[in-house]
């Protein structure tokens, strides 16, 4: 069964002469449990597709379902929020830095409607590998991975289904690298997550996912699984150039 | 030959908690080679790019025994002498284009500026020099980009914009401080390829300085890897693959492969010897 259908999907900014159209008649469907790469270089629409599913770009045409529930405009009602979250790219920016830890994902769980805050924001941290004395520290306190750990932990306060992930290691160094994704890849067997995982790195993808888009000029060029990316089997010309230009050898 | 020599370099940092050394005694040798140098954030690699140009703030400090370039001692030089190895004889092409390209002034004002704060010429000359430079890292429509503004470039565009305006000097040695992390992959072949087809014509020699161990590896002849502020090993880039040192290793190990599939990657286990342990001497 699908968790995640996109169908047919245009987003565009600006109107009139400015009009520039940043995703074209993309379509794919993810199923429950998988985890779901897209791929290709800095302004290919990969990331405007996350930010229409979660209502962050205003201007979209097609169709988006969740759990088989179609999603409309750029309003998303509260058990939608229950069911996708998102993490996002740079962990220095996305924290409030005069929020402590505690405040950041209490404030969270209040929204979520939880009534047993402190215990929670407790589970939480240790769920993603920080423990209790990280509890009252601010984002300056953290280093770089620790506050992704965080980024992560007020993404899954709210006990989603579906992890959208953009670019969620590129700011990190390699070996802490290497950590976050061991923790994703943990966090996805206990809560049985879907993962949608934009990152420019194909080697991350090629680690994290089951299946792949590749995008180019806003478009979804080919759709291939992993086993086709390990042996260099795409069959477009633009994703075997991206395959070429990022494998050392 | 020896173009640069760096002996028992430091780099300190006056805190409230006492001093921060972020380099910590290296030495180092650059001929006419690319060397790379490789290590985390925190690892001392950009301190020590800057720390050879004198580019510090206070308060922070930079002590060596020597910093010689073609064998003159860089740290002995006054400021205004010091301003004139910068550009033309090492210059350094930094990160992110965007910060580094002056936004209120067309690209071609500003090559045209870096030409004449080096050379005695006309307008015309400048000009003409600037399309050359342009023509050297593969811009072919100069008129459009001599006349546009910095934000009008894409972030390949602006990084060749800089390499141009850094090699209008005729420096001899290039330090390239992650010249291609803010770019996407295929740009980034791109890039490399110019500064390393400039380097070998032109007989430069290239600091190449990255946390990307496969790209220094395919890239370089050379290569230290910084821990703490130290070098903790020195190697050849065709060999880094079969690095000794634990926290190479370890490095090269959480790197996610697409030909070698596994569940969890390895994560790095560091050891508080790796920082005690005296710098290697990198010197040839």
């Amino acid at each position: 069964m699908s968790m995640l259908d996109v169908e047919d999907l245009n987003v565009w900014f600006g109107d009139g002469r400015d009009r520039v159209d940043a995703v074209k008649s993309a379509s794919f469907t993810v199923a429950a449990g998988e985890s779901f790469g897209l791929v290709g270089e800095s302004g290919s629409g990969k990331s405007t597709i996350l930010r229409a599913i979660t209502g962050l770009a205003r201007n979209w045409s097609g169709r988006i379902s969740i759990d088989g529930a179609s999603l409309s405009g750029a309003k998303r009602d509260r058990s939608f929020y229950k069911t996708v979250q998102m993490v996002f790219q740079d962990p220095y920016a996305s924290l409030h830095p005069r929020h402590t830890v505690d405040q950041v994902l209490g404030e969270t769980l209040h929204l979520h409607g939880f009534r047993d805050i402190d215990a929670r924001v407790a589970k939480l941290l240790d769920d993603v590998g920080l423990g209790n004395r990280f509890r009252f520290r601010y984002p300056h306190q953290l280093s770089g991975g620790q506050r992704q750990r965080v980024a992560i932990a007020r993404a899954l306060a709210g006990e989603p289904d579906i992890l959208l992930l953009d670019e969620p290691t590129s700011a990190l160094d390699v070996s802490v690298q290497a950590e976050i994704l061991n923790l994703l890849t943990d966090l996805r067997d206990a809560r049985q997550l879907t993962f949608v995982m934009v990152s420019h790195d194909l080697a991350v993808v090629g680690h994290m996912c089951d299946r792949l888009a590749v995008m180019k000029d806003g478009e979804v060029v080919e759709i291939m699984g992993v086993e086709t990316l390990r042996n260099h089997q795409a069959i477009h010309p633009y994703s075997a150039a991206l395959l070429e230009a990022s494998v050392v050898g | 030959m020896t173009l640069l020599e760096v002996e028992n370099l430091w780099v300190k940092f006056p805190t409230r908690q006492g001093t921060f050394d972020a380099v910590r005694g290296i030495s180092f040798s650059l001929g006419r080679e690319r060397l790379g140098i490789v290590g985390e954030s925190g690892s001392g690699k950009s301190m020590t790019g800057r720390a050879i140009l004198r580019l510090i703030r206070k308060p922070g400090m930079v002590e060596a025994d020597r910093i010689a370039l073609e064998g003159r001692n860089l740290l002995d030089l006054p400021e205004r002498d010091m301003r004139k190895v910068r550009g033309q004889d090492i210059s350094m092409v930094m990160q992110d284009p965007k910060f580094s390209l002056n936004p209120v002034m067309t690209i071609g004002e500003q090559l045209i500026e870096a030409y004449q704060l080096h050379n005695k010429g006309s307008r015309a000359a400048a000009r003409q020099t600037a399309i050359e430079m342009l023509d050297a890292v593969s811009i072919r429509d100069h008129d459009r980009v001599l006349r546009a503004y910095p934000h009008e470039m894409s972030g390949g565009m602006g990084q060749r914009i800089m390499i141009a305006m850094m090699l209008i000097p005729n420096p001899k040695i290039l330090i390239a401080d992650e010249p291609t992390s803010a770019l996407d992959v295929s740009v980034q072949r791109q890039i490399l390829s110019i500064i390393d087809d400039l380097v070998r014509d032109r007989g430069m020699g290239l600091i190449f300085i990255s946390h990307d161990l496969n790209l220094v590896s395919e890239f370089c002849d050379r290569v230290l890897i910084m821990y703490a502020g130290r070098i903790v090993e020195v190697c050849d880039a065709a060999n880094l693959h079969d690095a000794k040192h634990p926290y190479t290793r370890g490095l090269l190990n959480s790197l996610p492969r697409l030909d070698a599939p596994r569940k969890y990657l390895d994560v790095l286990q560091r050891d508080d010897a790796w920082a005690d342990a005296p710098s290697v001497d990198a010197r040839t």
